[in-house]
């Protein structure tokens, strides 16, 4: 008799087929698996926990103590993606933030879309992350999200869907990296049978990028990275970027505009810089212009941007193309911009704006997922089928209260990967966020960061809930 | 480099170099309390620690009483206390963790690594348990971090700025160490004075500071600090006589090869400095080259004779004041 793990785990698994075998790209893992001893794969496991730590790749949680550290688990056994469906998946996150790009130009400019009628002009223009102050201002290259991390899931009988695009300051693609470095240090043999797609060149794609960014007239430009400084949650993966790019990690307080130019203090005297790679929000670039209670920022910096004479990656106001009101009409932007079929589907996306689709989420709310519209990092959101009646109730007393604020989606059985677990192994939900780099071209590195969601049958993949990380294997071609 | 970051550099190494000449300063005191004292020799002895560092105050407004455990506590693991060992280490890293980017991996990770196991050492209380290792072990973390910098850090400016601060503060620490006999008998002076005001004491100001100052304890105190500097080896080497005050003065004030000398200390700040220079940075530089200048022409016996304690005073007040120029100059300037 079947017990109620095994029943609710029915989801997708990226390894395991319906019959109980392992799909043809797993093959070479298992195998090796097989070959190695628990406590061979337990001393690994501890060894992978320790260098973490000694590292100092951690993250602070939101509401802790300042300066609590954490780590986020690292799990051994990879997501591996053959290379047939990363080759469908490439090519669908690129049309995909094409699209995108192109949308937020036209928001700024001459609103093509609005005008013909595929974006109601009320959901940009009273959107708060529509931002006024970059109205038919020119930006470089006509780059506006530089960095795209776009959560992609699997559902259903193996069907990819985006669940969000993430254009503002996307995080995490340092944990591809270093756990990809875990992976090939703790399981080196397995490296040699199988031939993983190499995600090491990251920061030269992303320095390039930026560089090519830089305002007209800037040869050799000077980029930076800024930071909100060590106490942000993300502040590991801040100076890991800067010092992989070779670049100053800088903090608000290190910058000054003067006569519309921005310039950081060096031990030599003021330094110009061309290419900011900001990792503040945009509330908190310019208290001049933004809040002004702000000391993350730097006085002038929006005066100087909207003069053309630095590179914010990603642009001011991206925030308007990845809001959770306005997701719902990418697969019309693709159509519209680049005239082709979306390769990628969305999640179907009920709106709690329009009174008769919020009827319909508030009937059914136990078997949706409500998120805030412009929530982020798991906080702010319901997830039905796990919630007790309680909770539903005063949840949905708050999508009354104030509806537009609230979106809904079918709860997905997110595909599973087998994961360590106190009791051994056992599949747990994933999804994956791969990074897209938007420059004069638009380029990606064969993998992304893998997310687990380490509480059996939960569907929340974020670290700041409780997950953990795996390292994904994109196979070369000749392996699958 | 960003002024910043240099800021962060400099500190990082002062702290960490603090931590050490802190774990220096106690280990001899401790190996010194060992030696048969009447109490309030004792007592000063420990006093002496908490004067050289100018924390009496702090220490006394927390610490109703004056044991060598509340000393090596206040000094250990007070996190109210800057200069305890804690503070330093925790400084230190938190300087390393802003400008991580800027380190070597191995670097960073020595200081990371040294946080964290300060950590459990604490937890299991080890400075208590077995205090002499302990503070071994802060000296050879201290170490540690010196050879990894100098085995992986590239020769640039933000080496410059570590080796800035680290002799920066060694001026600064070993110049205090050589004045703790001036504090040990102020100590003990006032000490006999308290005593002198509750009941008539039969023995003679000069007579106790004579007993305090003989020529056993006088030897004892002189190796112990050359001890704490690891510099005995050295006396024996160059010297090869008997332990005696002015010799010691000499080898820890004037000796250029002797690296944790005065005049080695801010030959090298001079030099550094030299390496740094930027266009506000001038007179900082003179400032230290004349210092530098005076030591290396100075004799030992005009010293003493105008007096240890006004020198290493004013010598003080010199460091601090490059300190305060460094920071205007290079860094974030002190608000």
């Amino acid at each position: 008799m079947k017990d109620q793990t095994s029943v609710r785990v029915a989801a997708y698994d990226e390894m395991i087929d319906k019959s109980g075998g392992i799909r043809p790209h797993y093959q070479r893992f298992n195998d090796w698996l097989g070959e190695q001893s628990a406590e061979s794969m337990m001393t690994r496991r501890l060894e992978a926990d320790i260098n973490f730590r000694r590292v100092g790749i951690t993250f602070s949680v939101v509401g802790d103590e300042a300066g609590t550290e954490r780590l986020i688990p690292f799990d051994l056994i990879p997501r591996v993606i053959p290379a047939s469906e990363w080759r469908v998946l490439d090519a669908g996150l690129k049309q995909r933030v094409r699209a995108l790009n192109r949308f937020i130009y036209d928001i700024y400019h001459d609103h093509d879309i609005i005008r013909a009628g595929k974006v109601p002009a009320k959901q940009v223009f009273t959107n708060s992350q529509y931002r006024p102050e970059m109205q038919d201002i020119s930006v470089a290259e006509d780059i506006y999200c530089h960095i795209a991390g776009v959560d992609v899931v699997r559902a259903g009988e193996g069907e990819f869907y985006v669940l969000e695009d993430n254009l503002r300051v996307p995080s995490g693609v340092s944990y591809m990296l270093e756990n990809r470095k875990m992976s090939m240090r703790l399981m080196p043999e397995a490296f040699n049978r199988i031939k993983v797609e190499p995600v090491a060149h990251y920061p030269d794609l992303l320095l390039d990028n930026l560089r090519e960014s830089a305002p007209r007239g800037a040869d050799n430009p000077t980029v930076v990275v800024l930071t909100p400084g060590m106490y942000n949650s993300a502040y590991f993966e801040h100076a890991f970027l800067a010092q992989q790019m070779g670049v100053e990690l800088v903090e608000g307080r290190d910058l000054f505009v003067e006569r519309s130019t921005v310039y950081m203090r060096t031990t030599q005297g003021p330094q110009r810089v061309d290419v900011i790679y900001r990792r503040v929000d945009d509330d908190y670039l310019d208290p001049l212009s933004f809040r002004g209670d702000s000391a993350l920022g730097v006085a002038g910096l929006l005066s100087a941007y909207r003069a053309g004479r630095v590179t914010l990656a990603n642009a001011i106001g991206t925030g308007i193309a990845d809001d959770k009101s306005i997701y719902l009409h990418v697969p019309e932007m693709i159509r519209f911009y680049l005239g082709e079929e979306p390769i990628l589907k969305n999640v179907p996306t009920w709106q709690c704006a329009k009174p008769d689709e919020l009827s319909h989420v508030l009937a059914n709310m136990h078997e949706l997922v409500v998120k805030e519209v412009h929530g982020a990092g798991g906080y702010g959101m319901l997830v039905g089928p796990g919630s007790t009646k309680a909770q539903i109730d005063s949840f949905k007393d708050r999508v009354r209260a104030n509806p537009s604020n609230y979106i809904a989606q079918p709860t997905l059985s997110l595909s599973t990967v087998p994961t360590y677990v106190e009791s051994g192994i056992a599949p747990r939900h994933v999804d994956l966020r791969p990074y897209v780099l938007c420059g004069k071209d638009i380029r990606t590195v064969p993998g992304g960061l893998c997310r687990v969601a380490l509480r059996e049958g939960s569907l929340v993949v974020n670290s700041s809930q409780g997950g953990g990380t795996k390292d994904t294997w994109v196979l070369e071609d000749a392996s699958c | 480099m960003l002024s910043r970051t240099a800021d962060n550099l400099f500190w990082m190494c002062r702290y960490l170099e603090r931590a050490e000449n802190t774990a220096r300063m106690l280990e001899v005191n401790l190996q010194m309390s060992l030696l048969p004292h009447d109490p309030q020799a004792r007592d000063g002895l420990w006093r002496a620690v908490l004067r050289i560092s100018e924390l009496e105050t702090a220490f006394d407004a927390a610490y109703p009483a004056t044991t060598p455990q509340d000393i090596l506590h206040f000094m250990v693991r007070d996190p109210a206390n800057p200069s305890s060992i804690y503070s330093c280490l925790r400084n230190a890293r938190e300087n390393a963790r802003s400008v991580r980017g800027n380190l070597t991996t191995e670097l960073w990770e020595t200081y990371n690594q040294t946080w964290l196991e300060l950590q459990r050492h604490l937890r299991e209380r080890y400075p208590e348990r077995h205090p002499g290792e302990f503070f071994e072990w802060v000296k050879f973390r201290s170490q540690v971090a010196r050879g990894v910098t100098v085995g992986t850090m590239l020769a640039d400016e933000s080496l410059c700025f570590q080796r800035l601060g680290i002799h920066l503060e060694r001026a600064d620490n070993t110049a205090r160490l050589l004045d703790i006999k001036f504090h040990e008998q102020a100590d003990l002076k006032a000490a006999h004075d308290a005593m002198e005001q509750r009941q008539t004491s039969n023995e003679t100001e000069p007579a106790l500071l004579e007993r305090a100052g003989s020529a056993h304890s006088e030897f004892y105190r002189w190796s112990a600090i050359l001890g704490s500097v690891s510099a005995l080896e050295t006396y024996r080497k160059v010297y090869r006589d008997v332990i005696s005050a002015d010799r010691v003065a000499e080898l820890l004030i004037l000796r250029a090869d002797m690296p944790r000398s005065l005049v080695a200390s801010v030959n090298a700040v001079a030099d550094d400095l030299a390496q740094l220079r930027n266009d506000r940075s001038g007179e900082t530089e003179r400032r230290a080259g004349m210092l530098a200048a005076e030591l290396r022409y100075a004799r030992i016996e005009t010293i003493l004779d105008d007096g240890l304690h006004p020198f290493l005073d004013r010598f003080l007040q010199r460091i601090n004041d490059l300190g305060n120029r460094i920071s205007e100059d290079f860094l974030v300037p002190l608000a």
